[in-house]
């Protein structure tokens, strides 16, 4: 079984692909930062689960999807939904809780989904989401096609019973699911030392003979090949994989999180040297594929998206008082 | 001394069962644990072994004998150099002692349920009210457990999406039988035994619900579904409303809810109000094989997630179900089981037993009362009842689960908000006892609801 530590340097990529990359990336960034702004003003509530600093693994896994592949993930949902293509005026919406969210406000940042882009959730249990990811794989082989249920969750979720019980399942009846464990260090304010006896959670798929990953989760073109040779392995009808991403959160757990639990001189670290978004930037620039200036267009692009999403969000009315009582029933 | 050998109970709920083979002929030698004959239950066939040694004397049922009740002697157990004669001088009538034994009390004041023996309750009470049915259909005498694999298999057959799930429902042909047949006709891919690991295929068949199909989740029993709680209300229940519509759970959730027969606390919740209290789920616990086949049906059709309670005493039990190519009836629609002027009895699920056996032993004493059969908890037909208490003026509630927010509890409220000028009485619950299961059989009986305690409430409510 092949249970690996990191590879060794990623296959190059091409300059498309590259500011394709970038451009993703960025946008999940000042979108998140916008959400930041906008739950400090009041106008988003609740629970608010920013992704800053792990953008390179929902970009690097989609980069491998095609039509017809699904993805469920938790809670800290922002950058799966702008990584599949749902648009950021919808997603901001709902963060809003406005008629023009994906839910039409009755989500909020936890719950949204598009069947349009095979978008499961945004669930705000921790775990639940990976029997049902399972489930999405259960129905492609029931239908016999080669599509692949991608099943985000953290380093905090892997310690959930119900994932052990999806492990043996998919294995069991070769689902095609790709299991990312989207290991950030902490969850919530507990570092993976204090929650996990076995701190390489790549490992963990080894007693149901899942093959497991680790991944550099901070460099997008790593994470490109895993998601490649993962997706080829679910799309042979191999069963299941796991990759572990290695990741970091630079924001709070939620919006209400004080940040005892590390320093902020770990945090800078991260920031300064390992920032998944400067890692591209670096190689557009150091390849000649992008000048200082097609950075700054692009730059100022992905804001006017953000700013519009933003209004949006502000501008779309609330919910009319009769959407209490609909969808509860089909 | 020559000594009976009784018909076992192999099942908490067994009552009869088949002689299916004697493995030991009269004459042979016996030891204890030999394999003295394989008995047919309605779950399995299972091996009886002797408890004690001796030469079996006589075969007093013969191999191939159907409905053998349990505790009837099968055959008589001769001590060594005793005389065959010995054998017959013993009485083989039913052992005096039967009607005390756990397993018949359990269900002494059950109808009967072998294949002749008619159930107790009227043949009317069967037959639904006639808009469900056209003028003209015949009927077929069927048990519940029949009526729910024919839902299945009728709704498999229509539909390829439809599939089933659960602890055993394949190659064991069902835990309790009820997918009997169902692997051999549609095969492995859509009739998948799972682990026990209810939590995880619970949330599994979720998310195959999502991407479109149509699982249907066999619980052994609800008092499982505690570990799947969690997928069941909050992915089940609430998905199709936080995703404003986009993203439903067409699912069925089935199995055995309820108390059974002496398997004490943790095998005999009743869940029935617990799911009925939350918005997303529909509830249907239905009383009759024609109900339990018309409401699977519907349940397994319906867009939203549905529990579906059984009970396991009743899946024996016979009913008359409509002949129909395609009989589906409405999830949310009380049936009104027997008609009455004096008293409006509301039950569902087995609590049917209960009204039933005390509205004919009330009719003896001049009290007409009317049943209904709620049927469906979620949507609840509360219209169906305020009419009939329109009518009666009095009403009380029937249920084995627990007293504090039950069903009953629910329709008082109800009542006294929307019928309040019509009662002549305060509504009475009858329920289960406000306690975990006892095991012990006196016990489990008192912690039941009973025929007597209808009786008496109706009583009170009527002033006699």
């Amino acid at each position: 079984m092949a249970t690996s530590k990191p590879a060794g340097k990623p296959n190059s990529a091409t300059k498309e692909e590259l500011q394709t990359y970038y451009k993703e990336m960025l946008l999940i960034r000042r979108f998140e930062e916008k959400a930041g702004q906008l739950y400090g003003m009041g106008q988003i509530g609740g629970f608010c689960h920013l992704y800053i600093g792990q953008e390179a693994v929902v970009v690097g896994l989609e980069s491998a999807a095609k039509e017809g592949d699904q993805r469920v993930t938790t809670y800290r949902d922002h950058g799966h939904m702008l990584a599949c293509g749902m648009d950021p005026k919808g997603v901001m919406a709902e963060l809003t809780g406005r008629e023009g969210g994906y839910s039409r406000g009755k989500g909020g940042s936890m719950h949204m989904f598009s069947k349009e882009k095979e978008f499961y959730g945004g669930h705000g249990i921790v775990g639940a989401n990976v029997p049902i990811g399972a489930g999405l794989a259960f129905a492609n082989k029931y239908r016999g096609n080669d599509n692949v249920a991608f099943t985000y969750f953290g380093d905090g979720a892997a310690n959930q019973g119900q994932v052990y019980e999806t492990f043996n399942m998919a294995s069991l009846w070769k689902l095609p699911v790709i299991f990312v464990i989207e290991n950030n260090q902490y969850a919530m304010g507990t570092s993976l030392a204090r929650a996990s006896s076995t701190p390489a959670l790549y490992t963990r798929g080894e007693a149901f003979g899942i093959p497991g990953e680790a991944v550099d989760g901070m460099d997008v073109l790593a994470v490109r090949d895993a998601s490649q040779k993962a997706t080829a392995h679910c799309r042979a009808g191999d069963g299941p994989y796991i990759l572990e991403m290695n990741t970091y959160r630079y924001r709070g757990h939620s919006m209400s999180d004080p940040a005892k639990y590390r320093t902020r001189e770990e945090v800078q670290k991260m920031r300064e040297e390992r920032d998944p978004i400067d890692h591209v930037r670096e190689l557009l620039v150091s390849s000649d594929y992008a000048t200082e200036d097609d950075l700054k267009a692009i730059d100022k692009e992905i804001k006017s998206v953000v700013n519009d999403a933003a209004k949006f969000a502000q501008e779309s009315p609330e919910p009319a008082e009769a959407e209490l009582w609909t969808d509860v029933y089909r | 001394m020559a000594t009976q050998i009784l018909m076992p109970a192999l099942s908490p709920t067994m009552e009869e069962g088949t002689l299916a083979k004697w493995l030991k002929k009269e004459g042979d030698t016996v030891s204890s644990g030999d394999i003295l004959a394989e008995i047919e239950t309605d779950k399995a066939t299972m091996e009886f072994e002797a408890v004690d040694e001796g030469i079996l004397g006589k075969i007093v049922v013969p191999e191939g004998t159907a409905g053998v009740k349990v505790n009837t002697p099968i055959a008589v157990l001769l001590e060594e150099g005793e005389d065959a004669s010995a054998a017959d001088n013993l009485s083989t009538d039913a052992a005096p002692a039967a009607e005390e034994a756990p397993a018949a009390e359990a269900g002494a004041d059950l109808p009967d349920e072998g294949p002749g023996a008619q159930p107790k309750v009227p043949a009317a009470v069967d037959v639904p009210e006639t808009p469900e049915v056209p003028e003209g259909t015949t009927y077929k005498s069927q048990t519940v457990r029949e009526a729910l694999r024919d839902a299945m298999a009728e709704e498999m057959r229509r539909d390829g999406d439809v599939f089933l799930m659960g602890e055993e429902v394949a190659e064991y042909q069902g835990a309790y039988k009820i997918s009997q047949g169902l692997l051999d006709e549609f095969g492995g891919q859509r009739v998948i035994d799972t682990p026990i690991t209810e939590h995880g295929f619970a949330g599994l068949a979720v998310g195959a619900a999502f991407a479109g199909l149509k699982p249907i989740v066999e619980f052994m029993t609800f008092n499982f579904a505690l570990q799947a709680i969690d997928h069941i209300i909050n992915s089940a229940a609430k998905t199709l409303y936080m995703s404003g519509g986009q993203m439903g759970s067409p699912i069925v959730f089935r199995g055995p809810n309820g108390a059974a027969a002496r398997v004490a606390a943790q095998h005999s919740h009743d869940f029935a109000t617990t799911y009925a209290q939350v918005p997303g789920l529909k509830v249907v616990q239905p009383y009759s094989a024609a109900d339990a086949k018309g409401l699977l049906k519907a349940a397994i059709r319906d867009p939203n997630p549905v529990i579906f309670l059984e009970n396991e005493i009743l899946y024996g039990r016979s009913f008359d179900v409509p002949e129909l190519d395609d009989f589906v009836l409405p999830i949310g629609k009380a049936r009104i089981a027997r008609r009455g002027t004096d008293v409006t009895i509301v039950s569902f699920g087995i609590g049917m037993t209960y009204s039933m056996q005390a509205a004919e032993e009330l009719e003896k004493e001049g009290i007409s009362a009317e049943v209904i059969d709620l049927r469906s908890l979620r949507p609840l037909d509360t219209e169906t009842v305020i009419r009939s208490v329109q009518k009666t003026n009095r009403c009380i509630t029937v249920e084995e689960g627990f007293p504090v927010c039950s069903i009953g509890n629910h329709i008082s409220a109800v009542l006294m908000q929307e019928a309040f000028d019509y009662l002549d009485a305060p509504v009475i619950n009858c329920t289960g006892k406000d306690v975990p299961m006892p095991y012990a059989a006196n016990l489990e009986k008192l912690a039941l609801v009973t025929t007597a305690e209808v009786i008496a409430a109706v009583k009170a409510v009527t002033y006699r």
